[in-house]
């Protein structure tokens, strides 16, 4: 699997680290209460399909992507910085 | 259907023609009192304990493929009961003795050996670690002896004990330890449960759950509607899935794990062996062939197969261990799907709906639990409270904090196991 960084360009699965979920970008306020936080940290769609994830450029640029990605063919459909700069 | 050496001989010598099914092929019903979705080990197993433990026979286990197709016949068959925290620890302990019964009970030969498995460590921190996992061990009845390098070498002359990176320090064997023949364990149970009056549907996939005033009613499927009081959803790799039909949204995202075996070799592997200091574990089929495998590939995937960095790193591990077995050539790879929960241990409970129950997020160590987890499972089914092996294995302790079961020590997010 390759990822295509869009600063770096096509890059190898190995310099990228997986975090979870892009639920993750949307955290949920100090004082939303132990449903609101259980729901952002733990409980997960977890789809057969596409599905958008966060990934860590670690070894090439450092960027945080937001990848979208077919969890059934592993198809990458589209690769954007997580802070949509 | 007796199987004995007459018989054996008799059919090899007619052409193995006068075999027959060892389980019916049943026309679901209308109505059953408790339906299993999910035939593979660990339904299986709660329809047989349901059978067995609680006298309860009007039970159908609904598979969307086949018996043994999943899972129990994707995994390494690795059977051990070295859990180092309470709730895990007295589960696995618990399971490890139904397995030394599981052949006698089941009049079936699961090929169960208790060959001793043996993790490696490769530093004073490891070594202290596993004294302590070793004594957790001691603590929970289960057996564990700690052997240091003179020790490994008795067992294991073949590993590469000088390696000038991860040198052997030592090692701790649980005698218990083991594998069984994961095809058999299936076929053990579907055949105990279908003989006790369990109707085993296959071909048949549950497409919708039927809730009514928060109580389960029943489920819909490709063979049709089929009513029923009690729901147990038992389908680890694709339980969100399921749980989804009932509008739940679960603690648990699937990772692909990768195994691999190599062409029939003589005896050389005689224990389950794993390294400290990488991802790799291994042991020998009574077919020859080297079986061993790594961790995740550690992103979300119901592909059934993985990447090559696993690859390599697991290749890797491999030599770096063992250079004997270099030469050996891999047959096949192949990736299972794994629930993975937040911090890597179980959950078998109810699920907030009157009826409906759950056991789910095995993550990569369902196989050896399939006795244990179909034994708590069918007490829960039957009477609605928690076998007490597995009263931790709670819904709710992501949500709350209380209870998690972190082995690794790493953190309960998702990603950390």
């Amino acid at each position: 699997m390759r990822l295509s960084c869009p600063l770096c360009g096509e890059r190898d699965l190995c310099e990228f680290s997986y975090t979870g979920d892009a639920v993750l970008c949307a955290r949920p306020a100090p004082d939303a209460g132990g449903a609101a936080w259980d729901d952002y940290l733990h409980l997960r769609a977890n789809p057969a399909g596409v599905t958008r994830d966060l990934w860590y450029h670690g070894a090439g640029c450092s960027a945080w992507l937001v990848v979208e990605r077919d969890t059934v063919s592993h198809a990458v459909l589209s690769v954007a910085l997580a802070g949509g700069a | 259907m007796s199987y004995n050496a007459l018989r054996l001989l008799k059919e090899g010598l007619t052409g193995n023609r006068g075999w027959k099914p060892v389980w019916r092929d049943p026309v679901p019903r209308g109505e059953y009192d408790i339906v299993i979705v999910g035939g593979g080990g660990h339904g299986l197993a709660t329809a047989y304990y349901l059978a067995r433990e609680h006298g309860l026979n009007n039970i159908a286990v609904l598979e969307k493929g086949y018996i043994g197709g999943g899972n129990i016949g994707r995994n390494t068959t690795i059977v051990r009961a070295n859990y180092f925290l309470p709730g895990n620890s007295e589960f696995y302990s618990h399971s490890l003795k139904l397995w030394e019964g599981l052949e006698a009970d089941l009049n079936y030969n699961v090929m169960h050996s208790q060959r001793g498995l043996i993790n490696l460590f490769h530093s004073d921190g490891q070594r202290d670690a596993f004294v302590r996992r070793g004594n957790s061990m001691i603590n929970q009845g289960d057996d564990a002896v700690l052997l240091d390098r003179d020790g490994v070498r008795r067992h294991l002359p073949y590993l590469d004990f000088d390696n000038i990176r991860f040198p052997v320090y030592g090692g701790l064997l649980h005698p218990r330890g083991g594998t069984a023949r994961h095809d058999a364990v299936a076929w053990g149970f579907a055949r105990g449960a279908d003989s006790r009056g369990v109707d085993l549907i296959q071909q048949c996939e549950v497409t919708g759950i039927d809730v009514s005033g928060g109580r389960v009613t029943g489920v819909q499927t490709t063979r049709g509607a089929i009513r029923a009081k009690t729901v147990g959803i038992v389908t680890a790799g694709r339980s969100g899935q399921v749980a989804a039909m009932a509008g739940l949204r679960l603690p648990i995202e699937s990772h692909v794990l990768q195994a691999f075996v190599t062409e029939g070799l003589k005896p050389i592997i005689d224990h389950v062996v794993s390294f400290g200091m990488g991802h790799f574990y291994i042991s020998q089929s009574d077919k020859g062939g080297l079986v061993f495998g790594g961790d995740l590939d550690f992103y979300a995937s119901y592909a059934s197969r993985g990447n090559l960095p696993m690859k390599e790193h697991v290749m890797d591990a491999a030599m770096s261990l063992m250079p004997v077995i270099g030469q050996a050539k891999v047959l096949r790879s192949w990736g299972g799907i794994m629930d993975m929960t937040p911090d890597g241990s179980p959950i078998i409970d109810r699920t907030g709906i009157d009826g409906l129950y759950i056991d789910c997020g095995w993550c990569y160590g369902g196989f050896k639990a399939v006795p244990g987890s179909g034994f708590a499972f069918a007490h829960l089914l039957a009477k609605d409270r928690p076998h007490e092996t597995a009263a931790r294995f709670r819904l709710d302790r992501f949500r709350t904090g209380a209870g998690l079961m972190d082995e690794e020590g790493t953190g309960a997010q998702h990603n950390l196991h």
